[in-house]
């Protein structure tokens, strides 16, 4: 069936089973491949992506759900100029491998956009939901307060 | 074939090369192979550029300068891209900011043998990229002296530009790259690589090239490819391992929608789809009766006792001295056994490939850590010629060894085969999880003796582990090397030890996996070492001080990271230092961990990490690398369990295969001891001291011993 929503700030209409995720809509119809694929359960989040402004997980969300939606992906948030995250990724050379990097970046962006400080257990909480088989962790976490121009202490002994 | 034959293969690939780069340029006036195609629909394509110039099998130049690095080694993450661009990149002398890297295509005539493994990208091909990376730019310079009519002898480089200081003339690579490449290239023997002193690269920590696209989206794995009039295909396959197929009905299959094609194929029985997500609906749609086979009573305690029952009757791998004499002989003994469980790889990125197969020529898309076995793989299923196989490598979503194996590449060209137009086969997590190569569990009874002062003297270890290198053929003596490495070559001064090795014969299939039997080994030594420590009442830095006399390379890892770690100094109430060191891959590493218990588990603070890999190419991504290898060790010490039930995998997905989060990730600090040795291997030999580092830390902390991982405090 039809389904209109908006990716990126552009109306674009999908046919599609109305239970087909959000994710392989993103992936297989529409072409956006930087939205990635990880486990299909909701226990990576390597598919997060915003929806009206929240983070969300593609891989949960039947398309039918995103209908009339405003979907933000990784292509949408460094565009027309990289996020302030990105900045800091690439000041922190963060990826390794890559591939869970998007759904990371997707989900310090919904951090940031609600708390403009975080703490180490605010970047605990929101963060670990996020899988990083290559072990960015520590970068992540100095890229997130890079970004928000929080001074990191570097843990404890 | 043993482990290092395996890995010779590898290098004496990279050996080839140098030959190859011969060949190569033989083919001068051969235009230049087009540039890989950016399959993906969320990038911008790229500007079109006038056509490089090809210097060798590694570096094109192109009219405005740019150079381009064609890589052969699989970027999977560890930065090897960057590496191997810095080393041709000093040599050459060319200007890092118009540098850039791409996957090389599977080729033999220019590569020889393309397989990324065994932490040898670096190390095996050092002496080679430095050559290469010389002899494009003593083209270059021959080029210049043509063009300028001087003597070669009168010209230098700086960075991406020929000089004649005498006229003040120069010239940029981009032009003369197209007179270089036509020339032949220089005699090796006139070429000297620069000497350690001099390296303007070399050395100096350097941001990754795929930094950029990887943060943007726009990068392309091997999932990402899209391609005009592409399916997609999911594939059910046996539950228990060894099963069969007897039967299938694909009608309900086939009536969802979207679904193209239900098809036998040597593994199971593959959905094809106009999505991922209609072939997994078409998938669960399918009615397949399995043949159990022989296997569908085993679990994972019958493998536990089958090591435990072969274990004491090894073959001997080292004997010096006579150990069980002298145990049995010692007033103060100890004896211990650690076991490990099967390990899955859990790649992020799930596997895949995407394959085309047409008139008698088949087309890869592929994040691969072997393009040459694709290639092979492929040949082989269609009886092609190798040739007739194209492979295009795209990054990899990691690969920790699990993309070294083909069985998914074979499964996408049984698929496509049968289809018209190109098929990407995609496995989901749970098909991962479960999809038969892991670490091998491993069984060490170990028994060691004390003299009367409290120090080691005499050291047992009898190993039980299935053989991952049995499948390339007879195992030399009996012994699968990767299954004792670590133990083997046990760096400690004692005058008695002894190894022995058992291979079971059970039907789990095994594979490399980050560190291969260092994964297991250097927890099971590095733990019996400080339980002996204990037993002698000794501090575990100063038994190893005592038995590493001769062993200048771990005191000075271990000395570097006591030092930084702050070794003995005091700690937060509650937490406590564990120590362990381990050779492998060429490098050196220590580790100490910082561990407290919190609700009854294990809570790592902090590991302080020292390595010697030799010439360190770039120490950005070597700390890169110590943070990756420690925390995928880490997942495995904390959490990592495959188990066999009924003859299937338990586990399926991260519900209940847990890998480390954010909130267990300890800091990571680390030390590169300086050397200008050749470069030793660094994706891999950060991960074999964290277990044991975690796991002595916490025989400080509670004077118990952990004896089985992942662990699990009683």
């Amino acid at each position: 069936m039809a389904i209109t929503l908006t990716v990126n700030g552009a109306a674009r209409e999908v046919d599609a089973p109305p239970d087909m995720p959000l994710l392989w809509v993103l992936r297989d119809l529409l072409g956006l491949t930087g939205t990635k694929y990880g486990c299909g359960v909701a226990q990576c989040r390597a598919c997060t992506v915003h929806v009206d402004g929240e983070a969300v997980q593609s891989c949960q969300l039947p398309v039918s759900a995103a209908a009339g939606k405003s979907v933000t992906t990784i292509e949408g948030l460094g565009a027309p100029k990289l996020h302030v995250l990105q900045e800091a990724w690439l000041a922190e050379d963060v990826a390794q491998c890559g591939w869970c990097q998007p759904g990371q970046l997707m989900s310090a962006a919904a951090l940031l956009a609600r708390n403009s400080a975080p703490t180490d257990d605010d970047i605990d909480l929101a963060m670990s939901g996020n899988i990083c088989r290559c072990g960015t962790y520590n970068r992540i976490r100095r890229a997130i307060k890079r970004a928000a121009g929080v001074p990191d202490a570097g843990g404890t002994p | 074939m043993n482990r290092r034959t395996f890995l010779q293969v590898g290098v004496s690939g990279a050996g080839g090369l140098l030959i190859a780069f011969t060949v190569g340029c033989k083919d001068k006036d051969a235009p230049a192979p087009a540039p890989a195609p950016t399959p993906g629909t969320g990038d911008a394509p790229a500007p079109a550029r006038p056509a490089g110039a090809d210097l060798n099998a590694w570096i094109r130049i192109d009219p405005d300068d740019t150079v381009t690095m064609l890589v052969p080694e699989a970027e999977m993450g560890q930065g090897i891209h960057t590496g191997v661009a810095m080393i041709l990149a000093e040599e050459l002398d060319a200007d890092w900011a118009t540098v850039r890297a791409e996957h090389a295509p599977a080729d033999g005539a220019k590569y020889g043998r393309q397989s990324t493994g065994g932490s040898t990208s670096t190390r095996g091909n050092w002496d080679a990229l430095r050559a290469a990376g010389a002899t494009a730019r003593a083209m270059l310079i021959a080029a210049a002296a043509q063009q300028w009519s001087v003597p070669a002898a009168e010209l230098t480089t700086e960075p991406g530009a020929v000089v004649h200081a005498a006229s003040k003339r120069r010239a940029r690579y981009g032009e003369l790259a197209a007179a270089a490449a036509k020339l032949p290239p220089p005699a090796p023997d006139t070429i000297t690589p620069r000497a350690p002193g001099t390296y303007r690269l070399i050395g100096k920590p350097t941001k990754r090239l795929d930094q950029r696209p990887k943060i943007t989206g726009a990068a392309t794995y091997g999932l990402d490819v899209r391609l005009p009039g592409m399916l997609f295909a999911v594939v059910a396959r046996p539950p228990v391992v060894g099963g069969k197929l007897v039967k299938f009905d694909g009608t309900a299959a086939r009536a969802i929608p979207g679904v193209k094609d239900v098809l036998q194929i040597p593994t199971g029985v593959a959905v094809v789809a106009t999505s991922t997500w209609a072939a997994l609906k078409g998938r669960e749609a399918l009615s397949v009766t399995w043949d159990d086979g022989a296997h569908a009573a085993l679990t994972s305690e019958q493998i536990s006792k089958t090591l435990r029952d072969l274990a004491p009757g090894g073959v001997t791998v080292k004997q010096q001295g006579d150990a069980p004499d002298a145990v049995k002989r010692a007033r103060t003994k100890l004896a211990a056994a650690y076991e490990v469980p099967y390990l899955a790889h859990v790649t992020m990125e799930p596997l895949n490939a995407t394959c085309d197969v047409e008139d008698g020529r088949c087309t890869l898309w592929v994040g691969t850590q072997t393009p040459s076995g694709c290639q092979k793989t492929a040949a082989e299923i269609l009886a092609i010629p190798p040739e007739q196989v194209t492979v295009h490598s795209t990054f990899l979503g990691g690969g920790f060894g699990r993309r070294s194996q083909t069985d998914y590449v074979a499964e996408a060209v049984h698929v496509a085969r049968s289809m018209k137009g190109p098929v990407q086969l995609v496995w989901t997590r749970e098909d991962d999880t479960r999809g038969g190569f892991y670490r091998p569990a491993a069984l060490s009874l170990c028994e060691g003796a004390l003299d009367a002062d409290g120090w080691p003297t005499a050291w047992v270890q009898r190993i039980a582990a299935p053989s991952i290198l049995e499948r390339f053929g007879p195992l030399e003596g009996g012994v699968d090397a990767t299954a004792v490495e670590g133990v083997e070559n046990l760096p400690y001064a004692l005058p008695h030890l002894l190894v022995t090795y058992a291979r079971p014969d059970l039907p789990i299939s095994t594979w490399f996996w980050r560190s291969v039997g260092s994964s297991q080994n250097a927890w099971s030594t590095e733990c019996f070492l400080d339980e002996l420590a204990r037993a002698g009442g000794k501090d575990p830095l100063e038994v190893r001080r005592r038995l590493l006399k001769d062993k200048p390379r771990h005191l000075a890892v271990l000395e570097a990271a006591a030092a930084r770690a702050g070794w003995g100094a005091p700690l937060p109430e509650g937490r406590a230092r564990g120590l362990a060191v381990h050779e492998s891959f060429g490098s050196v590493v220590a580790e100490v961990a910082v561990v407290s218990i919190d609700a009854g588990a294990p809570r790592v603070h902090r590991v302080t990490c020292a390595i010697d890999c030799g010439t360190a190419v770039n120490p950005a991504q070597i700390e890169a690398q110590m943070e990756s290898g420690i925390l995928y060790g880490l997942s495995a010490a904390l959490h990592g369990a495959i188990h066999l039930d009924g003859g299937k995998v338990r586990e399926s997905n991260f519900h209940d295969y847990p890998v480390v989060r954010m909130r267990e990730a300890p800091r990571i600090d680390t030390v590169i001891v300086a050397s200008t040795d050749p470069p030793g291997g660094v994706g891999e030999p950060s991960t074999p001291p964290v277990a044991p580092a975690v796991c002595n830390a916490l025989l400080a902390l509670t004077g118990k011993p952990v004896r089985a991982l992942p662990i699990r405090l009683g």
